[in-house]
């Protein structure tokens, strides 16, 4: 009998397995930033070792939060979300086991490598050769597991949510696997096999669709199911939400070229990038409104729920984030932008505000779920790390806007006779206050995760069912 | 056909095709599928509870 009812039953381990990971690779993540941001204001902190120098701790962080905390959430949800929109128990269990481990075993390989120096160079995609085929090896079993589940669905539509998920395991796949074609030299080195402008257009068209596919569809799919469900209403409207994904789709792949403006790329393909990343800002906004729209007639339930209030609020760092990328976008405001630490607060509105948040809110809402409670062991720690994240965030841009801008200002200052005002070591003076400031908006951000991990080990230790929901009157 | 005319092309096809989707996401023969996919979402709680049992009645066994 049990085997017929596991049979029809869903598959969570592979989901918790996923979900814990979420926060302890968010925590190290996070904190590998911390210490670098930390290193721009005390240099000495490299302890003159080549392991901990900026440069190879760098990737280290952005592998770090991307495919080790983000991923690990897209995981996560992604199989959760599609076994319950589906009604099915997962394609395969061993297959998904697999993308587990195998996941884990790309992270633990990037965690050894980058600290050595071992590199491709190419931002968001460091990782050497034999580590770019395990990728694609766990990627592609994700995929027949993530499709597998779709095709064997009990209900015969196929929610939102999943379209966005499809979209980004599929993207991703072909993004790696092109801008990874390299000439392997021995186990540690190869190289792209593209050459100039070229590569860096490959590049950049790998480079923004990570942001646009991973980091947005996937985490739009994350978007379209928990906040309805943490709402308790369906999504404001189910229509929008079917244009949303077809024109964010179509638009997005196009928008690379905006990270080349004024270099070896031809103009026109700039201008083209230009253009389609203002484009860009439509489908975004429609997807944010249609998020928090979600929420009329429900406001009040930001005021009990920390969980909604993580969810509603990075759907609005995600409005300021895309209104942001395509003002950057524009050739005249990137000359200004561009090299500065306004692309660094920019990106990290939308990782900080954005994409941490959703997932955040998404990994308070899988705990209890996943683990048989009725809710998290402290709503109040939520509440707090809540707190913490927001200051944490708004500290971090709003010390990179200010730090940028003047940069692009001091850069760009001539006097009479057309000689540079400023030298690059006096502009780096000046940002000293602003790095200090995101170092402690980085520690606000770690101390929050800390506490997640404690209000998560908390609730998963705890006595099965022993946390009762919270009711509150209307 | 050179290039150009290729690419006039494909772009006329391209927006056709979205005019195409929206028409499609907001006819009103769309709209109770659409309706009705939007609550999906909230329809399988049985299912999900027993999964969530699942350790407990093997426990009791």
């Amino acid at each position: 009998m049990s085997q017929v009812a596991s049979q029809t039953e869903y598959n969570y381990k592979v989901v918790r397995q996923f979900t814990i990971m979420t926060v302890i690779w968010g925590l190290i993540g996070m904190s590998v930033g911390v210490l670098i941001a930390a290193q721009l204001v005390w240099p000495a902190l490299n302890f003159d070792t080549p392991w901990l120098t900026y440069s190879r701790l760098r990737p280290l962080h952005t592998n770090a939060v991307i495919f080790a905390f983000g991923t690990s959430a897209l995981f996560a949800t992604a199989y959760y979300v599609v076994q319950r929109t589906c009604q099915t128990r997962l394609f395969s269990d061993k297959l998904a086991a697999f993308t587990f481990w195998g996941w884990q075993l790309v992270i633990v390989l990037a965690v050894i490598t980058l600290p050595l120096g071992i590199t491709q160079g190419k931002e968001y995609a460091e990782l050497e050769w034999p580590i770019d085929l395990l990728i694609t090896i766990v990627w592609v079993s994700f995929a027949v597991v993530f499709f597998g589940t779709l095709i064997k669905r009990k209900v015969s539509h196929i929610y939102v949510a999943n379209w966005f998920y499809g979209g980004f395991i599929l993207t991703v796949a072909v993004l790696h696997i092109v801008n990874s074609m390299a000439i392997p030299v021995s186990l540690t080195k190869s190289y792209s096999i593209y050459a100039g402008a070229v590569d860096a257009m490959v590049q950049w068209w790998y480079g923004h669709n990570a942001v646009g596919f991973l980091l947005t569809a996937g985490f739009l799919g994350m978007m379209y199911y928990f906040v309805p469900k943490q709402a308790g209403r369906p999504v404001y409207s189910y229509r929008l939400s079917v244009v949303h994904f077809w024109a964010l789709v179509s638009l997005y792949i196009w928008a690379g070229p905006h990270h080349l403006h004024y270099t070896a790329l031809p103009d026109w393909t700039q201008s083209l990038g230009m253009v389609m990343s203002i484009i860009l800002f439509v489908p975004s906004w429609g997807g944010m409104i249609n998020g928090i729209m979600t929420l009329s007639g429900a406001w009040h339930k930001l005021r009990h729920d920390p969980i909604l209030r993580f969810l509603v609020v990075s759907l609005s760092f995600y409005g300021m984030s895309t209104f942001e990328g395509p003002m950057m976008a524009i050739k005249s405001v990137n000359a200004l932008s561009h090299y500065t630490d306004w692309t660094v607060g920019h990106v990290h509105s939308g990782a900080l505000g954005w994409v941490a948040m959703v997932s955040i809110g998404a990994v308070y809402h899988l705990v209890p779920n996943l683990f048989s409670q009725g809710r998290m062991y402290s709503t109040k720690l939520i509440n707090t790390h809540f707190w913490l994240h927001t200051i944490g965030v708004v500290l971090y841009i709003v010390a990179m806007w200010i730090s940028g801008v003047m940069q692009g200002l001091m850069w760009r200052a001539v006097n009479s006779d057309g000689t540079l005002m400023y030298s690059f070591v006096q502009s780096l003076e000046a940002s000293y206050p602003f790095y200090f400031m995101r170092f402690v908006g980085g520690v606000f951000i770690v101390t929050g995760m800390v506490i997640m991990l404690y209000n998560v080990l908390k609730t998963v230790s705890a006595e099965k069912d022993s946390l009762e929901a919270e009711v509150h009157p209307a | 056909m050179d290039y150009g005319t290729f690419r006039g092309i494909f772009t006329l096809v391209l927006m056709v095709l979205f005019i195409v989707i929206v028409w499609w996401a907001f006819s009103k023969r769309s709209k109770s599928k659409f309706d009705e996919a939007a609550n999906a979402i909230f329809e399988d709680e049985n299912k999900h509870k027993t999964t969530i049992n699942d350790k407990k009645k093997e426990s009791e066994k």
